[in-house]
């Protein structure tokens, strides 16, 4: 189905294959109980979605959104309160998270994670990291081919092979976030999600790991799940986005479309809030009242951004708003859009 | 392996107060391993004739109240004070770490028992401790070391605990649960080995407060026994005698006592730079 | 312009003792910011940014060394005055804010106590009237339920609140100079948005010059009037922040702009700046991009460093400007 990961090989164009999605999200939530009281944070809340095969799905909101929690849900660091995670159609939700180590799953869903410093071990050299995943899912434990395997893999992801015997705090962000990458491919995954991989890199960097994961999507047919503050990352990047809100979903469909009409109140003062480069293009910005609500035991009656949003009226504290389509694959949880209709 | 070598020659050269300490450590090993053979005299041995000499040609340290020869005394008693502290060490090290680690790592009722027992042994004065349980179990050296071992055991699982706390969320113990270690791999491969470089100054430091507790619980004549060399006992019989002057008898067991805890607390820092791989170049 | 800037850095150089070497954090960096004037410092890791603003207000690590230059404000040398001239300076005349809001908020003191202790530091208030100061600074800075901010303790407020707490530290005594040293890394963009236009206002309301000091392009393109772009010690290029973006001369800028994610780049035209920050200890040519520059000729190596100057506030430092 994919092209073997071999240095030299063309890339090849990967199409969306048809058929039933990759990730299939249902009615997910995640509540942490309050220590003292009887309370609980809300930090996912029945969120739905799904991803195809092939494609890239951006996830952007503030902190507090959810997002983390969401991502540690999918990669199953986390078990869910309620919901459903189907990944190529088999419940990966009802394994608790301990014992995913051992399914076949686990090799096929893998994570590249923000801070490179942080998410290597100091003891372990880059060789080692590499090598770790493939020994532990990839069962390779013949010396040799173990070797050759970390430097395949050293090779695509452009880590210089001399550089494997060097320890993380003798080697660059760049180089660190490399073999991070290095470390979530080695095996392979379908899915790969990537928690703000170049947040903590400076920019020249930052362009230079972008191009490379565009490309290990395109060479190894991986699936990815982008998640970012950044929004023009989001966009370079990513096939359709998701907006979250505070545990919820509020907007979603193609990038571009939420990123140039966006239907949300939230998401368009998000996008306004973006710094602009280019004079001409700038517009006047949204600004949003107060803080945002707290996230324990929220009302499931009252929209979650009502208070801050801009607008809002009567019904917007009376009843949640559902995701709604507003256009081809463009859904939007707000009652205004209601009201926008003929 | 050779790495590690070379980083450890690296570490201890680079500072005098290291080189030295370090030079002192091989000078005590030296005598824990061939003390008995290098005394000149038999550490047993006493001589009604020449008993409490002052330091001499013939006695360097002079020689105690049934004319023993303490320089051959201090010499031999190395290997028992250094034998009784180490594996009290290694012991307490062992199971407080392991027992402090899965109480950081896995928190609910593992977290609660282990730090009701490590409040409890904390609740008592530990050198009281120590002498009650040589007292219960029974006065032997075996004991000695089962008592200092279990006074010491909260300092580690303490540590242990706080450090697995920080290193819970880590990035990388998140990734290698990705890579498919389970719990218990995550804790022995991933976290427990990041915790050991602080753990490590405590190690050292240890070691000097373990040979300080033998020699105690000797001073007041739980564990070793006279005639056997040990430090501990020899302050305790020395002590009587500084009041008539003759001082070598307590002074040079005492004074090797001193240079083997100041070794190694000198030694601690050295220990953490080799173990920590951030230390290296 | 020929009025007399606010602030004047003049060849400012400074190098740091450490273990591994001598690191040459700037080497004679120059620029001045005027009055009422938003001076943005743009550069990625390394390139000296966050030193520059230490040097200025003289709170730079103790094993770093001034060894050339001046900062002149408002007639004073801030480099050679004493620390006693100094503490005059800070909090009245010239303020700071840091990166990280929770870590330059005292914790164990409410909010409110730390904003008194400036205001009593240095504005000359009766003690009775400390309080209420304190309570409208926090209205001022926008803080919803300012009397609640008042008593509360920093980690009971979000990032956001906190950075408008330490806001409302700067401005206290109204100084005529602010540095904002990556203000809003790591806050959520809508915050981010709105922490930067209360600052705008601010400076706006009392003619407060500002140094932003940031690695983000676009948040000094939507915020600065001049722009002084650096790279690793050395200043590269200032120029008002127009004129930088719709002709950039210095080929390190050019790059840095083209690097940029921003709506209308597709990641093919999205070009990464080849090689890496050059290490600042040991040997290096006088110009410290050259190994990087694809215009690079021999003579790049050798000092001096130029400074061309091109239209009437653009400087360029390179033999071959675009």
């Amino acid at each position: 189905m994919k092209p073997a990961p071999t240095a030299g090989v063309a890339p090849s164009v990967v199409v969306p294959a048809p058929g039933p999605p990759l990730v299939d999200v249902q009615e997910l939530s995640k509540r942490f109980p309050v220590r003292g009281t009887q309370q609980a944070l809300h930090a996912v809340d029945r969120v739905s979605f799904t991803i195809e095969r092939g494609e890239c799905i951006g996830l952007v909101g503030e902190s507090g959104c959810g997002k983390s929690t969401l991502v540690r849900l999918l990669t199953r660091l986390l078990d869910p309160t309620e919901g459903r995670i189907a990944f190529e159609g088999r419940d990966i939700g009802a394994v608790p998270a301990r014992r995913f180590a051992g399914t076949p799953e686990r090799p096929r869903i893998q994570m590249v994670f923000q801070d490179p410093a942080d998410s290597l071990n100091p003891r372990f050299s880059a060789f080692a990291t590499i090598a770790e995943p493939l020994r532990r899912l990839g069962r390779v434990s013949d010396r040799q081919a173990l070797g050759r395997r970390v430097a395949e893999t050293a090779d695509l992801v452009g880590l210089p092979r001399e550089l494997l015997g060097r320890f993380p705090h003798q080697l660059s962000g760049g180089q660190q976030q490399r073999v991070g990458i290095a470390r979530a491919i080695a095996v392979e995954p379908t899915l790969l999600v990537l928690d703000e991989p170049t947040s903590a890199l400076d920019v020249s960097v930052q362009a230079v790991i972008l191009h490379l994961l565009a490309d290990l999507r395109r060479r190894l047919g991986m699936t990815y799940l982008f998640v970012s503050h950044d929004l023009n990352l989001v966009r370079l990047l990513s096939d359709r986005v998701l907006v979250m809100y505070l545990g919820r979903i509020v907007e979603s469909g193609p990038v571009e479309e939420v990123f140039d009409r966006p239907r949300h109140p939230y998401t368009r003062a998000l996008v306004s809030a973006v710094p602009v480069l280019d004079p001409g293009a700038r517009r006047p910005r949204i600004r949003l009242r107060g803080e945002p609500r707290s996230p324990i035991d929220p009302s499931p009656t009252v929209c979650r951004f009502y208070g801050r949003c801009p607008d809002g009226f009567d019904r917007c504290e009376h009843r949640m708003p559902q995701l709604q389509p507003v256009g081809p694959d463009h859904l939007v949880a707000c009652h205004l859009v209601d009201e926008e209709r003929p | 392996m050779s790495r590690l070598l070379r980083h450890a020659r690296h570490v201890i050269g680079e500072n005098p107060v290291t080189l030295a300490a370090f030079g002192l450590l091989l000078v005590f090993v030296l005598l824990a391993i061939a003390g008995p053979a290098l005394a000149p005299y038999d550490p047993l041995a006493s001589d009604a004739a020449h008993k409490l000499e002052a330091p001499s040609r013939a006695h360097w340290f002079g020689t105690d109240q049934v004319g023993r020869d303490i320089l051959s005394r201090v010499m031999t008693a190395t290997r028992l004070d250094f034998a009784i502290s180490l594996s009290a060490v290694a012991l307490s090290f062992a199971l407080g770490s392991l027992a402090g680690t899965c109480a950081g790592f896995f928190g609910g009722w593992t977290e609660r028992i282990v730090s009701r027992i490590v409040d409890t042994i904390m609740a008592f004065p530990l050198f009281v401790l120590a002498m009650a349980i040589v007292a219960a179990l029974g006065n032997t050296i075996t004991n000695v070391v089962y008592a200092t071992a279990i006074i010491n055991l909260p300092f580690y699982a303490r540590m242990a605990r706080a450090e697995t706390n920080v290193r819970r969320e880590a990035g990388y113990v998140e990734a290698a649960r990705l890579a498919g270690n389970g719990p218990a791999r995550v804790v022995a491969f991933h976290i427990f080995p990041n915790c050991l470089p602080p753990m490590m100054v405590q190690v050292s430091l240890n070691m000097g407060w373990a040979i300080l507790n033998a020699a105690g619980l000797s001073f007041i004549g739980l564990g070793v026994r006279p005639p056997i060399p040990e430090w501990g006992i020899m302050v305790a019989d020395g002590a009587a005698f500084m009041v008539s002057g003759e001082w070598w008898v307590a002074l040079f067991p005492g004074l090797a006592l001193m240079l083997a805890v100041f070794c190694f607390n000198l030694l601690g820092d050295a220990l953490r730079d080799i173990i920590d791989p951030r230390r290296r170049i | 312009m020929s009025a007399i800037p606010l602030l004047s850095v003049d060849d400012l150089s400074v190098e740091f003792r450490t273990r591994d070497g001598v690191v040459r954090a700037l080497e004679h960096v120059s620029f001045t910011v005027g009055r009422g004037e938003t001076v943005g410092i743009v550069g990625e890791s390394g390139s000296g940014k966050s030193v520059t603003a230490l040097a200025i207000l003289g709170i730079l690590h103790p094993s770093a060394r001034v060894t050339s230059g001046r900062a002149v404000f408002g007639g004073l040398d801030l480099l050679t005055a004493g620390e006693d001239r100094l503490r005059e300076y800070r909090g009245r005349e010239l303020s700071m804010i840091f990166q990280n809001p929770r870590t330059a908020l005292n914790p164990i003191r409410p909010v409110g106590r730390q904003i008194e202790d400036v205001l009593l530091r240095h504005a000359n208030l009766a003690r009775a009237r400390v309080r209420d100061r304190a309570i409208a600074l926090l209205r001022q800075v926008q803080i919803a339920d300012p009397l609640r901010a008042y008593h509360a303790y920093p980690f009971e407020l979000s990032g956001g609140m906190c950075q408008r707490v330490m806001i409302a530290l700067a401005v206290a005594c109204s100084p005529a100079l602010l540095i904002a040293d990556e203000p809003t890394t790591g806050l959520d963009v809508t915050t981010q948005a709105a922490i930067l236009e209360l600052i705008g206002d601010l400076a706006q309301q009392s003619r407060m010059a500002m140094i932003l000091i940031t690695h983000d392009l676009a948040l000094v393109g939507e915020r600065c009037d001049r722009i002084v772009v650096m790279h690793a010690g050395h200043v590269v290029e200032i120029a008002p922040t127009a004129e930088l973006f719709a002709a950039p001369r210095h080929p390190y800028t050019a790059r840095l702009i083209a690097s940029t994610p921003r709506p209308g780049v597709t990641l093919a035209d999205l070009r990464p700046i080849p090689g890496m920050v050059p290490d600042l200890r040991g040997a290096l040519p006088a110009c410290r991009y050259r190994a990087r520059c694809e215009r690079a000729l021999p003579a790049c190596e050798e000092p001096p460093l130029p400074r061309l100057t091109l239209g009437a506030e653009h400087t360029v430092a390179c033999r071959v400007p675009l």
